[in-house]
């Protein structure tokens, strides 16, 4: 199959690549960029780990094809740290507060909730409950993940 | 879609992306239609002011769709193309008797949900037509309307979902009710028998009775892993007195959660 090429944004930096029009969004990001903090787990929709930014708004990205990404300005967990290489606010409060023990799930939790702090930096825990509903994590019980919104939270208006 | 390409319960030589067609992202009102476009998406229709004052029970219905990461990129053409019985806005448009818009190269055509919808994850659409518009009917201002739904987490396939609408009398009985079902039976349903039954009656725990039972005499569920098909019926005739007591408190003029 002839490759489509595709040019998008990805953490800032501009992507001009060729790709199978068959390829999904989350495997480009992953096998061609080799940015591998977006995970991959049900490749259905469900789980979330493989939530990213895409122009702004957190999206699946297993449930996007690269080609449809042409264009688009596109952010994953690796955006996330700060330019001298220390965890950003929300990353240190998960890790402080234990909010990760395997980690499988976590680049999909801290893109859903660091866009959601961008629209509201002072949510109550039912706000923060329903912002990871559609995100699964099997080993934390989500308590620690919600202390750790709330950190992040604080830091924020602080 | 993508969910059965990566399944491999589909596996399409051709794809043509959509997505990028101008002009099929709208929400405006006309006449007595809230007139939605194919592309428009599903965190739209959930932002948007004016769904919320001339459809109520499309605003409440659409925070049931998946999640956030999904409607931000989900679309309400593709709700309605996809024909899953258990979706939401399948369930909406035929409890209100909304309106299909296709179109093909030679123009367009509209169908009502009873036409569109054949059977599970399978509508009249042809391989030439695609979905252009969805015309969703204002729901007066007096109308009372409620969407309730079961689901095993918020966010999961609905197992069970009723939509109502309802209009009282100047007396307090029902002049109007509207009220379908989705998640039990192959395609979303209107339950008209159930409508009958109510028209010109008063509210009451007795006649709400009466159209649980006639309502789990209609449906017809399967079970799967999620639920027996004797819990699915159960839960219809419960849904059902949920909806519509929901329903007749906001046409009464009270608030519920």
């Amino acid at each position: 199959m002839d490759g489509v090429k595709i040019n998008l944004k990805v953490n800032g930096q501009d992507i001009s690549r060729e790709v199978d029009a068959r390829l999904l969004l989350s495997d480009f990001i992953r096998e061609n960029l080799l940015l591998t903090g977006t995970h991959i787990g049900c490749e259905h929709g469900v789980c979330g780990a493989c939530t990213i930014h895409v122009n702004g708004d957190p999206v699946r990205s297993c449930l996007m094809l690269a080609v449809q990404a042409d264009g688009c300005e596109v952010k994953t967990v690796e955006s996330l740290i700060q330019e001298n290489g220390d965890l950003n606010h929300l990353q240190q409060a998960f890790s402080d507060n234990h909010a990760l023990q395997c980690g499988f799930c976590t680049p999909g939790f801290l893109m859903t909730v660091s866009s959601f702090l961008e629209e509201n930096s002072n949510p109550c825990e039912a706000e923060i409950r329903k912002c990871i509903s559609g995100n699964l994590c099997r080993c934390t019980g989500y308590s620690n993940i919600i202390k750790a919104v709330k950190q992040a939270a604080q830091t924020v208006s602080n | 879609m993508i969910p059965l390409l990566n399944m491999r319960l589909s596996t399409p030589k051709y794809i043509i992306d959509i997505g990028r067609v101008g002009g099929l992202s709208y929400i405006h009102a006309d006449g007595e239609s809230l007139v939605i476009g194919a592309l428009t998406k599903h965190r739209d229709i959930e932002k948007s002011k004016l769904v919320k004052e001339k459809c109520p029970l499309l605003s409440e219905a659409i925070r049931w769709v998946g999640h956030e990461q999904i409607r931000n990129r989900g679309t309400v053409g593709g709700s309605i193309a996809h024909g899953d019985p258990s979706a939401e806005l399948p369930c909406v448009l035929t409890a209100l008797r909304g309106e299909i818009v296709l179109a093909d190269e030679n123009g367009e055509e509209i169908v009502s949900p009873e036409e569109f919808f054949l059977t599970y994850m399978l509508t009249s659409l042809q391989p030439d037509q695609l979905v252009k518009e969805i015309r969703f009917p204002i729901i007066k201002p007096a109308s009372g309307s409620a969407f309730v739904e079961v689901a095993r987490r918020h966010g999961d396939f609905g197992l069970v979902e009723v939509a109502a609408v309802v209009d009282l009398s100047e007396e307090g009985s029902f002049s109007e009710v509207k009220l379908a079902i989705g998640g039990v039976n192959s395609i979303p349903t209107a339950l008209e028998d159930v409508e009958r039954l109510l028209f010109g009656k008063e509210p009451n725990e007795e006649l709400f009775k009466k159209a649980s039972d006639l309502t789990m005499e209609l449906v017809e569920p399967e079970s799967d892993l999620h639920g027996t098909a004797e819990y699915r019926r159960e839960l219809s005739g419960t849904m059902v007195i949920r909806a519509l007591k929901k329903a007749t408190i906001r046409a009464q003029g009270g608030r519920v959660m």
